[in-house]
């Protein structure tokens, strides 16, 4: 660990103790992380993608100090996770998203006064940056009303708000636009944008469950599943795996024994989901070519093709690719391995 | 000495920012004008024709008033500072303050002091109503004792507090029922209606653990000298409530290191429901 980093791991993993159930003799646990390696270079914004579950939130609070690794070892600001948490704190902020802060009783611009107190920072500081990040967030006119009369994405927005309050050197946004509108996470992805590009050394890790969001912000982007690191690179580069692949979607009437689907010749991956009484069918295929052996395959099915979409790759494709199913879906998956 | 000029800096307005909510909290929400000093009077006054039936001496009335008084400590201690922690946690702070490069012992400091101030109000306006209406008269000859015993009762309450909050963190859920389990308890055996001295030597001194119980007392002989119904010398309470205050705070140090080294270990600090 030479060269310093923003954010350094290495064989970072995090097994948590399960409780035990009456009548269970053996300890369960849960590996919430294995053996992570990765490297975030300073002034970057860097993404981790991946499902509920894969171990996203766990990474952060352990690079946040919220939490020990079981094994491993990670550096913050070249600065020792474990060793000194003090001086990372100096150096970082957390915003979760779906989370609120501070206290109902108090105004906007008092809870965030609050939380500036931590940090030390003076009162004219804390007014300054209040201010400013007030105007981002659209919270200006509220600053004066009191936090438990404010929406619960008003709410999230002064989160928001708080976690740029230090000028942290490293930020981590943990699925900062959660359960926020179109617009404001527009607005908010654009302030996170701007904060890293205008602002030289500044970090940023974010992690999502939105494609489009990890395509659109980051330099880099990790895709993470079941607590490893399947990839990481630059969202083009990751899609430039399926370069040679060719993306199909399918919407069919109800379909049945869609296993068949594997046996086909050419399909490199497919995951399918029943909605709104019909059939949706996703391949990822070798060439074009296989298609019309899907098309028959779904007319022997007894179904009947409802809309036939070619897509670029998205990051979600390149998801699917790596571990055979798609965000959304259970852990047990329809694809084939070929 | 420029790294300590700057944790001070953090320390200090950490304090100052962290009682904020405490002190703004009280004018914003005035139910505490019913709930606690209404409803202490009642306890209060209770006590009080108790004592006149029973053609107990005068002073009774003033011991009553004066425990009365006390009570909105004892109940800001259990309620606003043990179990503090465990809904900060609940609401989702704890973890923005745990990641903040602040002291954790500035983050209680500030929530006591903010709880201190506050509750004085409350004691005060119990202890002038509770004169008011039952004609209670004080013949304090010792100022600067009473002010130097009802400081450090409060230092070790609080101390005893931010032990409390490192424990109730810990036992998660329970923290509910382990401040209801304690609230009555505490009322009777630290004498808050009655000398403690009547619960007989053994079981005072065991009292003594919780430091409103000298505080009390000391209090009441301060307040009442040709009264003899103290249980130790005042400059031995006095005495045992400055140990206490030490103790209290180095232990609740302790405990704070302790107990967020463990739930970082264990997952707690951020696991709700637990």
């Amino acid at each position: 660990m030479s060269q310093r980093f923003a954010i350094q791991t290495e064989g970072l993993g995090r097994v948590y103790q399960l409780k035990r159930k009456r009548g269970e003799t053996a300890p369960k646990t849960l590996v919430a992380l294995e053996g992570v390696d990765s490297e975030v270079k300073q002034g970057e914004l860097f993404g981790l993608l991946g499902p509920n579950g894969a171990g996203k939130t766990t990474l952060i609070k352990i690079l946040t100090t919220l939490l020990l690794p079981t094994s491993g070892r990670a550096l913050v600001d070249g600065i020792d996770i474990v060793q000194d948490p003090q001086e990372v704190r100096r150096r970082i902020n957390m915003v979760s998203g779906g989370e609120t802060c501070g206290y109902g009783l108090l105004t906007v611009e008092e809870n965030l006064w609050m939380f500036t107190q931590f940090y030390g920072l003076t009162d004219r500081v804390a007014r300054e940056r209040i201010n400013e990040m007030l105007e981002v967030v659209g919270l200006s006119d509220r600053r004066k009303t009191k936090s438990h009369f404010l929406s619960t994405g008003m709410k999230q927005k002064m989160n928001f708000a708080r976690g740029f309050l230090n000028d942290p050197q490293i930020l981590f946004l943990d699925e900062p636009t959660l359960g926020l509108d179109v617009q404001t996470s527009r607005v908010l992805r654009d302030f996170v944008k701007r904060w890293v590009r205008e602002r030289p050394g500044k970090t940023l890790l974010l992690t999502t469950h939105y494609m489009a969001e990890a395509d659109e912000l980051c330099d880099r982007v990790a895709i993470i599943d079941k607590g490893k690191i399947l990839a990481c690179d630059t969202p083009a580069n990751l899609k430039r795996r399926l370069q040679r692949a060719s993306i199909f979607k399918l919407q069919t009437t109800p379909l049945e024994m869609s296993n068949r689907f594997s046996d086909l010749p050419g399909v490199s991956k497919f995951i399918e989901h029943q909605r709104n009484g019909h059939t949706e069918l996703n391949f990822i295929l070798e060439n074009e070519n296989v298609l019309v052996k899907i098309l028959d395959a779904v007319q022997a099915g007894g179904g009947h093709l409802l809309s036939l979409e070619k897509r670029e790759p998205t990051l979600e494709d390149v998801f699917i690719d790596l571990v055979g199913r798609g965000f959304g879906d259970e852990e047990t998956p329809l694809e084939v391995e070929k | 000495m420029k790294n300590f000029r700057r944790d001070l800096n953090i320390f200090l307005r950490t304090v100052r920012g962290r009682s904020y909510p405490r002190l703004i909290g009280m004018q914003r929400e005035k139910s505490w004008i019913f709930f606690d000093t209404f409803l202490p009077l009642l306890a209060t006054t209770a006590y009080v024709f108790i004592y006149r039936a029973l053609n107990a001496p005068p002073e009774f009335t003033g011991f009553v008033v004066l425990g009365g008084a006390m009570t909105a400590y004892w109940l800001n201690v259990l309620w606003s500072m043990a179990t503090q922690l465990y809904w900060e946690k609940e609401t989702g702070n704890l973890s923005l303050y745990l990641i903040a490069p602040t002291s954790r012992m500035a983050i209680l400091l500030g929530m006591a002091l903010g709880g201190m101030a506050a509750t004085t109000l409350r004691a005060v306006t119990v202890l002038l109503l509770g004169s008011l209406l039952f004609d209670v008269t004080f013949s304090v000859e010792n100022w600067g004792a009473l002010l130097l015993v009802f400081v450090l009762t409060l230092v070790a309450l609080y101390g005893l507090g931010m032990i409390f909050a490192s424990l109730f963190l810990l036992w998660g859920r329970e923290a509910w029922h382990l401040a209801q389990l304690f609230q009555e308890p505490v009322f009777l055996i630290s004498g808050f209606y009655f000398p403690v001295r009547n619960l007989g030597f053994w079981v005072s001194i065991g009292a003594s653990i919780i430091p409103i119980t000298f505080g009390l007392d000391a209090m009441r002989q301060l307040l009442y000298p040709q009264a003899q119904w103290g249980f130790l010398d005042v400059n031995i309470e006095i005495a045992v409530l400055a140990l206490l205050s030490v103790l209290f705070l180095v232990l609740a140090h302790r405990m704070l290191l302790w107990m967020e080294t463990l739930a970082r270990r264990e997952g707690r600090l951020t696991v709700r429901g637990q």
